[in-house]
């Protein structure tokens, strides 16, 4: 897998990857004296499904918030689709296709369902102030076809039921898919998940399976996702990187990272008696 | 006894008249409040910069004039012309703007993430930079706005209610457009925010920062905006306030007005401010004139902050606030 050349390559269920979108190269990133990442270098592809996984603490959803300008790291670089990134603030990152969801949600908890979904859209409304103020022509015909990105989303994640309700009356598995559809909504080029089935029962897990796959056939969305399950990764996921303790200690297939010593060591503690 | 009831409606009219105004200055307040947390104690001084600073302009006065000549040993006061109100009213909104961004560019961007007492402190602060700014720049006199509202008492009012029941109805004119300038403005802001693309940032950011930066949302464009927005309510209360009582340093003291009546309303609600300041409004003036002579009279001094009080006890989240419920 590490002759694979910069076109991309097929998967054994002959979905065909593209070249390299993102590319992290050397990222070190420290909170005062805690290394959370160090010296870590991996690439996402084009229509890729890429995992991080790793122990608990070991800098998942940090890398996760440097892709997306949260956390800026004190060394490395980030590529994107072949030009280097300058340092970014999170609603520029946004602004450039990539939208995110959180380990802890963060939803608008005073907003409907259907208003939060709806600002994921933001970053494709233009009109400007005044005309959408006044309410007329333009922002109108705009106001409808967000509408319908949005009521797409919301039939394809299977939420029509509660357009209207108030997030903060949800069951946290339901608040989970919200964010996702809310992440959807603007139709992102990469979609970062930081553990999109925490806390799920078995049947949540499988839903939100379903609708990870999904999302990458229909729409062709690039997606990196944090699990902290091996499990659910080997079956979701083409490429995956391991991290422990901020170090990358694997990167490959499913099958490849399965059988790396280090990881199972990781996994199993032994590494750290 | 008619004569007395008759008394009471005029006495009621005028205290929703006078709420209106009250309601005005709380509305700044609450705007800023519910999108940043900061509860903006200049918002009062904010309205008398900008009454002072729409009078300047008007006036064609040559800004920090005194300044300017202490310095350069020369001798200028005014450009010599006059700016039409409707232009130097948009003049004054520009300033407002750029108000809106140096607090932002050199005050509240240093203090992302501080605590809410200590935005306050900074609020203050900034209160007093701005009183002396405004004294600095326009100078501290008492100063006549006169933007071509109209003034007086209401004749065709006093007129039709006479035919009617009688009594002539005593009604500001100034209040009446005061009151109408209030509607349109609260129409406006609360269509904006329902609607536009601004409009569904700003409650974004209001309900959850990290959030709305995820979905692209600049935090510092929405601050400048929304202190633009208090700049500009602060414009409308300002033109309002010192049509009737002239621009002076009691102008910003009115703030002070609209505490209580966020805590009848609720710090956070748009509609609260509206409802909380029209309680206010009536119930001093009411019991001013029912119960004022009992107890000595100037109880308008008072009543508002006693009334809060006693609101605070029984329901500290206002009429309209967000229900705090405590997390354990
Ligand atoms: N904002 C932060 N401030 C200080 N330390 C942090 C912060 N975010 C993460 N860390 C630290 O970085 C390390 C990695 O955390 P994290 O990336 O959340 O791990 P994971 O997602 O893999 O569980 C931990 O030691 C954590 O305490
Ligand atoms: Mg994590």
């Amino acid at each position: 897998m590490n002759d694979m050349s910069t076109e991309g390559y097929v998967t054994p269920d002959g979905r065909k990857i593209g070249g390299v979108m993102m590319e992290m190269k050397n990222i070190t990133l420290r909170f005062g004296g805690v290394k959370a990442i160090t010296d870590i270098s991996f690439d996402i592809r084009e229509g890729e499904i890429r995992a991080i996984i790793g122990p608990n603490g070991a800098g998942k959803s940090s890398m996760l918030n440097v892709i997306s300008g949260f956390y800026v790291p004190q060394e490395g670089e980030v590529w994107f689709r072949g030009t280097k990134r300058p340092q970014m603030k999170p609603y520029q990152v946004a602004q450039q296709g990539i939208a995110r969801t959180f380990q802890n949600i963060a939803l608008f908890e005073g907003m409907s369902v259907l208003d939060n979904v709806m600002t994921g859209r933001l970053t494709h409304m233009k009109t400007g102030m005044i005309a959408q103020a006044i309410w007329k022509g333009k922002a109108e015909q705009e106001e409808v076809e967000n509408r319908e990105v949005v009521e797409k989303i919301i039939d394809f994640l299977e939420i029509q039921a509660i357009r209207k309700t108030p997030v903060a009356r949800l069951p946290y598995g339901l608040k989970k898919r919200v964010e996702l559809a809310r992440a959807l909504a603007a139709e992102p080029k990469l979609l970062l998940l930081d553990e999109p089935m925490a806390g799920m029962n078995v049947e949540e897990k499988e839903d939100m399976s379903r609708f990870i796959l999904d999302v990458n056939d229909e729409f062709g969305t690039t997606i990196a996702l944090i699990e902290h399950d091996m499990g659910v990764v080997m079956d979701l996921s083409d490429r995956v990187v391991v991290m422990d303790y901020g170090k990358k200690i694997g990167d490959g297939t499913p099958d490849e990272v399965r059988n790396n010593q280090a990881v199972i060591d990781a996994y199993l503690g032994v590494a750290h008696d | 006894m008619p004569e007395q009831l008759f008394f009471a409606a005029e006495v009621i009219m005028n205290g929703l008249m006078a709420g209106v105004l009250y309601a005005l200055v709380a509305l700044g307040f609450v705007l800023i409040y519910k999108a940043s947390g900061i509860f903006n104690y200049s918002q009062g001084v904010m309205a008398l910069f900008a009454a002072a600073t729409l009078v300047g302009i008007m006036d064609g006065q040559v800004p920090f004039s005194h300044l300017i000549n202490a310095i350069l040993g020369t001798n200028v006061h005014h450009f010599g012309w006059h700016v039409p109100a409707v232009l130097a009213i948009l003049m004054t909104m520009a300033v407002m703007v750029l108000l809106a961004w140096a607090v932002n560019r050199f005050v509240f961007k240093y203090l992302v993430n501080q605590e809410a007492i200590i935005l306050f402190m900074a609020t203050i602060g900034l209160a007093y930079f701005l009183e002396g700014t405004s004294d600095l720049m326009w100078g501290g006199q008492l100063k006549t706005l006169d933007v071509g509202l109209p003034q007086g008492m209401n004749a065709t009012l006093d007129e039709v209610t006479f035919g009617m029941f009688g009594y002539g109805f005593f009604i500001d004119n100034l209040d009446i457009v005061a009151s109408i300038v209030a509607l349109i403005l609260v129409v406006t802001l609360t269509v904006y925010s329902q609607y536009s693309k601004q409009g569904r940032a700003l409650r974004a950011v209001a309900d959850d920062h990290q959030a709305a930066l995820s979905v692209g949302i600049s935090l510092n464009f929405i601050w400048i905006l929304v202190w633009s927005i208090a700049g500009f309510v602060a414009l409308v209360a300002g033109i309002m306030w010192g049509a009737k009582s002239g621009v002076q340093f009691s102008l910003s003291l009115m703030a002070l007005k609209a505490l209580p009546v966020l805590m009848l309303g609720g710090f956070t609600s748009i509609p609260g401010a509206i409802v909380g300041g029209l309680i206010i409004g009536v119930g001093e003036k009411l019991f001013e004139f029912t119960l004022g002579g009992m107890m000595g009279g100037a109880t308008e001094n008072w009543f508002a902050y006693v009334l809060a009080l006693i609101f605070l006890v029984f329901r500290p989240q206002g009429l309209f606030g967000e229900k705090i419920i405590e997390r354990v």
